[in-house]
């Protein structure tokens, strides 16, 4: 279910980190809490971003939630077809729908975030 | 068993704009007995048109019946229980309406001068001094216009003072179980906002609150009852913590419906606070009037309320413009006046002894409600409530029903759905707001409806899932109304 490449915060937030740069995104776990997805707020491309600081936020027919940024650097590109499909983080939150791409200023901060099994430990726990 | 007559009338209902025929008119008037003057030569024939392109034409009675069916698709406290909770949707006592329509004070003018308006400007010294008195405060600003615009007053109150300290500071804390607007309260003055988890029971982590206040924290916002509906029992050492620092306490007074008469946020170390009149106070809420969201302040922060400040010497009333440490205004004029009146008029009308009767009735409704459905619906925490109850759709979820479901269903029992999935600390939240204004044969009657709901997700969870059935439209399409939204109609 949730790749094993990938690092999770306790926010169900994702990282894939490919040489210095992150692919961050939301998991399926927060796609299915949100429901129906509607809206996408990104930052824009060459923006700082802190870990564990909002870098944007999604909105839901539920509730706009923020997106927590799992590592720090800069932005290096946001995901523009979510503009127009903001449905593509319900159907495919792990691929397709892609938030940011972050050039990483801190790698060390990853050994904070979760493996796949522990993220699956932690949201069958949570509910 | 659906006990309560339902108030939908399901006919359907054109569009004034789809009922136009072209030439009806809804009014008649006499012959002209002034000499005509003709419009395009009086004001140039540039500014005169003939027609408007699509206003609709239909009759008196055409319109009249338009409106009244549509009325009947509405839900109002005057048709019953309306238990959204943090709302406060309480009875709006006629003799509220009766007051503000007193000749001197519905036609009063902004513009009067002082001396002809010395009944009104009494009156708003009347409403400031109650309100001071109520929440053990020593100034009360009557500008802001409602709750988030006096929570962004107070912060911007509280700023004011910082600054005037030498430092504004750079951050406001806000438990995770605030309402919304609080945080966007302190992203818009300036502030980042720092959320504190709420603790297993549901309250205000102090150990928490001790290790996060420092030089760079503004104040905590904190929302007392808290939106679980329960009391803060910490607040008195949450306010040293904060006043050790130099951080300030402020109360946003939503819930202060579970306070009047019975504790005094002056009293429990708050130093701004803003009160919902719309709330509290029985004005009505939105479409019925425009809210009003006074801030009560703490001494030393009186010399930064907006100005003008009302000032009594002489024997008069005066506006007092000269507050050179005034945040400035707020608000054109004096807020609504309209409010402020009604609010003077339920508070005498109560009195001390009322006012305190009304919380405590609030208090026991909620209780009640909570005693008699806690059999069929999870209750997340259980520390003791207040004037509202915070469920969870737990139970019901394992079934596939979940609370918005519940909610739903609950109209064709006749009520208004409570609050649904807020707060968010509780996951997939009923939150239940009885208030005052509630006799048990009415409460009885939406937890019987509660407990038939509950019965129903076990039988037959289909019918909850697809409700309402008693409504002109059922389910609308959330989801494409907010991805495409279509903001105005057009002829077909």
């Amino acid at each position: 279910m949730y790749p094993e490449n990938f690092r999770y915060t306790k926010e169900h937030e994702w990282v894939l980190v490919v040489g210095d740069t992150g692919t961050v995104g939301i998991t399926d776990h927060a796609q299915q809490e949100l429901g129906d997805i509607v809206y996408v707020d990104l930052p824009k491309p060459g923006a700082r971003i802190e870990q564990g600081k909002s870098l944007g936020s999604v909105e839901s027919v539920k509730a706009v939630s923020d997106v927590y940024a799992p590592v720090s650097g800069e932005v290096l590109e946001i995901n523009p077809a979510l503009a127009d499909a903001p449905e593509t983080l319900n159907s495919d939150p792990h691929g397709a729908a892609w938030l940011v791409k972050i050039r990483l200023s801190t790698p060390d901060e990853l050994a904070s975030l979760m493996s796949a099994a522990d993220y699956q430990a932690y949201v069958g726990a949570e509910k | 068993m659906i006990t309560k007559v339902r108030n939908h009338l399901s006919q359907n209902e054109a569009l004034l704009f789809e009922r136009s025929s072209p030439g009806k008119k809804a009014f008649q008037l006499p012959a002209l007995d002034v000499p005509p003057v003709d419009a395009a030569e009086a004001l140039g024939a540039g500014n005169v048109r003939a027609a408007i392109e699509g206003f609709p034409e239909v009759s008196e009675v055409e319109a009249i019946r338009h409106f009244t069916r549509l009325s009947t698709w509405n839900y109002a406290i005057d048709h019953g229980m309306y238990p959204l909770g943090s709302c406060t949707m309480k009875y709006n006592p006629r003799i509220n309406e009766l007051v503000a329509r007193i000749d001197g004070l519905a036609w009063a003018h902004p513009y009067q001068p002082e001396s002809l308006a010395q009944g009104s400007m009494e009156v708003m010294a009347r409403v400031e001094a109650a309100l001071a008195e109520i929440t053990g405060m020593d100034a009360v600003t009557l500008q802001p216009a409602a709750g988030a615009h006096g929570e962004l007053t107070g912060i911007l109150l509280i700023r004011a003072l910082l600054e005037k300290r030498g430092n504004p500071r750079k951050k406001i804390l806000i438990p995770d179980s605030a309402h919304g607007t609080n945080p966007a309260t302190a992203a818009i003055a300036g502030y980042m906002v720092q959320n504190i988890k709420s603790s297993d029971t549901g309250v205000l982590d102090v150990s928490a609150l001790a290790q996060l206040v420092d030089q760079d924290v503004a104040a905590l916002m904190v929302t007392n009852p808290n939106t679980l509906g329960v009391f803060e029992h910490n607040i008195i050492q949450a306010a040293e913590i904060l006043h050790k620092k130099g951080a300030m306490l402020y109360m946003d007074g939503a819930n202060m419906n579970a306070l009047v008469g019975i504790a005094r946020p002056g009293d429990f170390g708050v130093d701004v606070m803003h009160l919902n009149l719309h709330k509290t106070f029985s004005t009505p809420h939105g479409g019925g009037g425009p809210g009003a969201g006074p801030v009560a302040v703490k001494k030393p922060l009186e010399p930064f309320l907006p100005a003008p400040r009302l000032k009594h010497s002489a024997r008069k009333w005066t506006w007092d413009y000269k507050r050179k440490h005034s945040i400035g205004r707020v608000k054109a004029f004096y807020g609504n006046f309209g409010v402020l009146v009604r609010a003077l008029a339920y508070i005498l009308a109560h009195g001390g002894e009322g006012l305190r009767n009304a919380t405590v009735d609030a208090v026991l409704n909620a209780v009640y409600i909570r005693k008699q459905l806690e059999p069929y619906f999870d209750l997340p925490y259980s520390s003791p409530n207040m004037h509202e109850v915070v469920f969870s759709d737990h139970r019901q979820a394992a079934l596939g029903v979940h609370t918005g479901d519940i909610a739903k269903r609950l109209i064709d029992y006749g009520f208004h759905p409570y609050t649904v999935s807020f707060p968010l600390i509780v996951h997939g939240a009923l939150m239940i707001e009885p208030t005052e204004t509630e006799g048990k044969l009415e409460l009885d009657q939406f937890i019987e409806a509660m407990i038939s709901i509950a019965k129903e997700v076990e039988t037959d969870p289909h019918t909850v899932k697809n409700a309402p059935y008693g409504t002109r439209t059922s389910r609308v399409d959330e989801v494409t109304a907010a991805r495409k939204p279509v903001l105005r109609w057009k002829p077909a």
